[in-house]
């Protein structure tokens, strides 16, 4: 295992994090803020509990959600798309790097970077509304499985993407909707039907459910539907890795 | 002695159709300064590509230092270092780091004495705080052989190490060059520089059209392939060639001041006493009289254009 070769990648791309800490940890920060001023202080409080939580709480853990999805694919699909584009992926190429070191440097420097941004996010809430997590082991594992699965995620749109247009199509076109409809504001069982039917084909719903259920107790749908919904996404995308390698597809000639 | 570098039956067809390499074989010796000389598209940077992994063969086998490239690749690319023909960098990473990153990602535990004095001999260390961006193209291109000696390769690949680079770098780059060769390290650079194979190389392969023309040593070659000229200035200008001299390969300048002789070095007998015995009686002065060797760029252009007729 070459481990000098991980600590590389991995150490390039927090520099680079750090190098744009504006724009990879405050902006997101902010833009969730805004969200808890509008949603949660400003029109929640003059909205109902739902499953008895208030609503300034209930929308937490959609809003971390939410970032975790965007910021781990835009995270990872950027450190990977920008060599290919630049040239610079000749010098990953040459090394002596196993597929499984390249992604664990990648997608292990996107993920730490959406923990930081899910923390700050969490210590952010708690400046607007008050909140208490049922099952902090859980919130953790969740938060970890997302933000390495949407990291493998956002690889794989790196690896894909051939111009900047398409690295960003899917993250605004896709996930971003998917997101807002998959619960992130409200309960799915406050949705009519068929709506309420139809939503369970949105894969994003389970996500949140089940991150819902690590903080309050409460959940859309079952907890170990969610987890393993979860854990069947992970498996696709270090399925789809392990063909991207192996064929070379878009990365070696 | 085992050949540091094995290429056997290498090819590579791409997916549009296009087949850059066909079936190349070529053995590198240990220790040596390999030129490979080509023109644009003959298939030098597929060929490096393959053997440093980034481009996958279509046939063949490769291997450095008795090790398969393919099927022991960690072995054998951390004995390879490559300079790429583009000039490709971070643009907003320093000089250290992007040379400390590249000596991490070939598996070597840091280093900073080591890379310091590759900076130092690269004259990059001033440098060494100066982002990417602000550097000149020769500066990065010294950037780009710092990364691909960072690890201590004993293979180095310069895949047009030259390629516009002013004059002064360039001989500052073929004194690197040697220097490497003299610390063991084998060297296999491309260029279309004649003058570079000329003056660095110890062997010359020629590829053109995807296929190696030749390999040969490079006196050898030069030998082999020169064709010498005999210059002849006249003391008074002829206005035609008189009909004596015809048979002689000779061919007389437009100022009829400079009679032109050309001949195969390696006949056993050049022609010049016979020559200079028909002048002599055709009561022909000469001012001054010089041979010259053809260039290896005059080989090359005449292999080259044989193959392609």
């Amino acid at each position: 295992m070459n481990i000098n070769g991980i600590r590389a990648i991995y150490l390039f791309e927090m520099n680079r994090t750090r190098r744009t800490l504006m724009q990879s940890i405050a902006s997101p920060v902010l833009s969730t803020s805004l969200y808890f001023i509008v949603f949660g202080t400003a029109i929640g409080s003059r909205m109902g509990e739902i499953d008895g939580v208030g609503y300034g709480a209930f929308i937490i853990p959609g809003l971390l959600m939410l970032s975790l999805l965007s910021e781990s694919i835009s995270n990872a699909s950027f450190g990977i798309f920008f060599p290919k584009f630049s040239g610079t992926i000749y010098e990953v190429l040459s090394a002596p790097v196993s597929p499984f070191e390249i992604v664990a440097g990648y997608v292990g420097a996107a993920a730490t970077k959406s923990l930081i941004i899910g923390a700050l996010i969490l210590l952010t809430a708690r400046l607007f509304v008050d909140y208490s997590i049922a099952h902090p082991l859980w919130m953790l594992g969740f938060l970890l499985l997302t933000a390495l699965t949407f990291s493998m995620f956002g690889f794989i749109i790196g690896i894909w993407a051939n111009d900047f247009q398409q690295l960003q199509v899917i993250p605004l076109m896709v996930i971003t909707p998917l997101t807002f409809l998959g619960g992130a504001f409200y309960s799915i069982n406050m949705l009519p039907e068929p709506w309420q039917t139809l939503t369970l084909f949105n894969p994003v719903v389970y996500l949140i459910s089940g991150f819902r259920w690590a903080f309050y107790g409460i959940s859309d749908v079952a907890v170990a539907l969610s987890l393993g919904m979860t854990l069947l996404f992970m498996l696709t995308c270090l399925g789809l890795i392990w063909w991207i390698f192996r064929s070379g597809y878009r990365i070696k000639q | 002695m085992q050949p540091i570098i094995k290429i056997e039956g290498v090819g590579k067809t791409y997916a549009s159709g296009f087949t850059a390499l066909k079936a190349i074989d070529l053995e590198i010796r240990r220790g040596e300064i390999f030129a490979l000389l080509g023109p644009n598209g003959a298939g030098k940077t597929t060929l490096i590509s393959i053997i440093c992994g980034i481009v996958n063969a279509t046939s063949g086998k490769v291997s450095a230092d008795g090790v398969d490239i393919v099927d022991d690749y960690r072995k054998a690319r951390s004995l390879i270092g490559l300079v790429p023909q583009e000039l490709t960098t971070d643009a907003f990473e320093s000089v250290l780091n992007t040379v400390s990153f590249s000596r991490g990602l070939f598996g070597k535990p840091a280093d900073p004495a080591y890379i310091e004095k590759i900076l130092r001999q690269l004259s990059l260390w001033d440098k060494r705080n100066s982002k990417m961006l602000a550097l000149s193209g020769g500066m990065k291109r010294r950037v780009m052989i710092a990364k691909a000696l960072s690890h201590e390769p004993s293979i180095l690949f310069l895949d047009e190490p030259t390629a516009g680079v002013d004059v002064e770098l360039r001989r500052d780059m073929w004194e690197m060059v040697r220097g490497l060769r003299e610390d063991g390290v084998t060297i296999i650079l491309t260029t279309h520089y004649i003058e570079e194979a000329e003056e660095m190389a110890d062997r010359i392969g020629v590829i053109n059209r995807g296929e190696l023309v030749l390999v040969e040593d490079k006196h050898a070659l030069m030998q082999q392939l020169g064709q010498k000229q005999l210059h002849l200035h006249l003391q008074t200008p002829l206005e035609t060639l008189p009909t004596s001299l015809e048979r002689h390969n000779l061919t007389l300048s437009e100022d009829g001041a400079l009679l032109t002789y050309t001949f195969d070095a390696h006949q056993e007998t050049s022609g010049i006493a016979e020559l200079l015995r028909a002048l002599s009686a055709q009561g022909i002065d000469l001012k001054d009289l010089q041979s010259r060797q053809s260039s290896l760029e005059e080989i090359f252009v005449s292999l080259v254009k044989g193959r392609s007729e």
